[in-house]
């Protein structure tokens, strides 16, 4: 359980850490909290040959309200502040109950927004939460800067649009108007990664009828997945009319869950037909 | 693989060293340092018993190098305990409400409630951060219970098998 040898280079701005990576490519590792890769490291399913720290990036933390309603939220913030920030409180009280699901205490004190994202772990919290908000993810490189909205950045298992020469500097939520959202989960135990979650963004015109719906599944594939079916058949719809038993079902045809130690694929669309009618149940009552 | 000097402090004293860019904060604090009171349990960040305080919170030191926390401010269990060999607060209330047995995840909680009591946290709080300890002999009653002693919600007696 010790990491294989590495360089270590604490990028004192991030000019030099974006020179680094343009230089070195996928050579280089880029480290934020290091809650999750540095137990990479020791099992040696990481191998980078540079460890570039980011830590020092001021400018890279911080949240912020955005014009037309949203946040704005460095990526190098660590998770304890978003959990505990006023903004998040007043603007997106959801995204503060979806961090108290990521990891301990402990490790929120250290691991930050922007590393559970750009690393994309498949039973994670956060990148189905940017999924289902369709949160704008700012790439920044040596060359400049682009917005990559999160429904294109998860590829496959830990793998993402990042090119090994950017770096995620912030995240932005806007959620849609009159939105009620919220996550659930199934785990092992309080602070494990989820056996099945499910996160779901439900627009509504202020009327009650659904416009926006956006659900995102996690620990249900190879990565975090939105449920499509089951939007579509909401769209339109009255939130007083759903049938959720019938909703259920469809959203999980858009998953494929895989089978591990921890449980079967039957054992996880069981799951997560109960937290989905767990879910729903809280954010239309 | 680079090396780097590297200074901090460490329960009040300043330490300067030249590491190895793997070496974890853990390895270095008890390999290099001989400060054997964090334990090292399971290495990956799952069993809470090598938490320490960073900057005065509470974090895991497998989770981190030692090259990266160079500036900073660490304290050990060594460094909350008084030097006359008596208990601190938190400690006490661990003793009296039986809240350890082996005591290889102590050191860790122990780190947790101190980050927790000195921030005022209340036992809720205290509480919820346990989900980050894994304790294989108390079934965590002792351990709710020197909670509820330490924040204040109880001064109840606690029987003498626990």
């Amino acid at each position: 359980m010790k990491p294989p040898p590495f360089d270590y280079v604490m990028a004192e701005t991030l000019g030099e850490a974006l020179d680094l990576l343009a230089s070195l490519r996928d050579e280089v590792q880029p480290i934020a909290g290091g809650q999750s890769l540095t137990p990479m490291l020791s099992l040696r399913v990481a191998r980078p040959g540079v460890v570039l720290d980011l830590q020092k990036l001021g400018e890279l933390r911080g949240i912020a309200p955005v014009a037309g309603g949203g946040l704005r939220i460095g990526a190098m913030t660590r998770q304890v502040e978003v959990l505990e920030s006023p903004l998040v409180a007043e603007h997106l009280p959801a995204l503060a109950d979806a961090m108290r699901l990521v990891g301990h205490f402990q490790t929120r004190n250290r691991g930050t927004l922007g590393g559970s994202i750009a690393l994309g772990e498949p039973a994670a919290e956060n990148p189905a939460f940017a999924l289902a908000l369709d949160a704008e993810l700012e790439l920044r490189s040596a060359g400049g800067t682009r917005t990559v909205p999160a429904s294109a950045f998860y590829t496959g298992p830990y793998m993402t649009e990042r090119a090994d020469d950017e770096l995620l500097v912030a995240i932005t939520y806007r959620p849609p108007a009159h939105a009620r959202i919220g996550i659930e989960e199934v785990m092992q135990r309080k602070g494990d990664f989820a056996l099945s979650g499910l996160v779901a963004c439900i627009g509504t015109d202020g009327r009650g009828v659904i416009d926006d719906p956006r659900l995102a599944w996690f620990g249900m594939d190879t990565r975090p997945v939105r449920a499509a079916a089951a939007e579509a058949a909401m769209r339109g719809r009255q939130l007083a009319e759903l049938d959720l038993a019938e909703l259920a079902e469809l959203a999980l045809t858009d998953t494929s869950p895989i089978e591990d130690s921890h449980g079967t694929p039957e054992y996880r669309l069981a799951a997560g037909r109960a937290i989905f009618a767990r879910l729903f149940n809280r954010l239309l009552a | 693989m680079s090396d780097h000097d590297i200074t901090l402090t460490v329960n009040g004293r300043t330490v300067s060293r030249r590491v190895p860019a793997r070496l974890t904060l853990i390895d270095f604090l008890r390999g290099e340092l001989g400060l054997t009171g964090t334990h090292a349990g399971c290495e990956h960040g799952v069993c809470g018993a090598c938490t320490i305080l960073v900057d005065g919170v509470a974090q895991r030191s497998c989770l981190q190098f030692a090259v990266q926390a160079d500036g900073h401010e660490i304290e050990t269990v060594e460094g909350v305990s008084p030097r006359d060999g008596s208990l601190n607060e938190v400690q006490q209330a661990l003793h009296d409400g039986h809240g350890l047995q082996c005591g290889f995840c102590s050191p860790g909680i122990v780190m947790t409630l101190e980050s927790l009591r000195r921030a005022g946290g209340d036992g809720e709080a205290m509480r919820a951060a346990m989900s980050g300890h894994l304790c294989r002999c108390t079934g965590y009653q002792g351990i709710a219970r020197a909670i509820a002693r330490l924040a204040g919600e109880t001064t109840d007696e606690v029987p003498a098998h626990g």
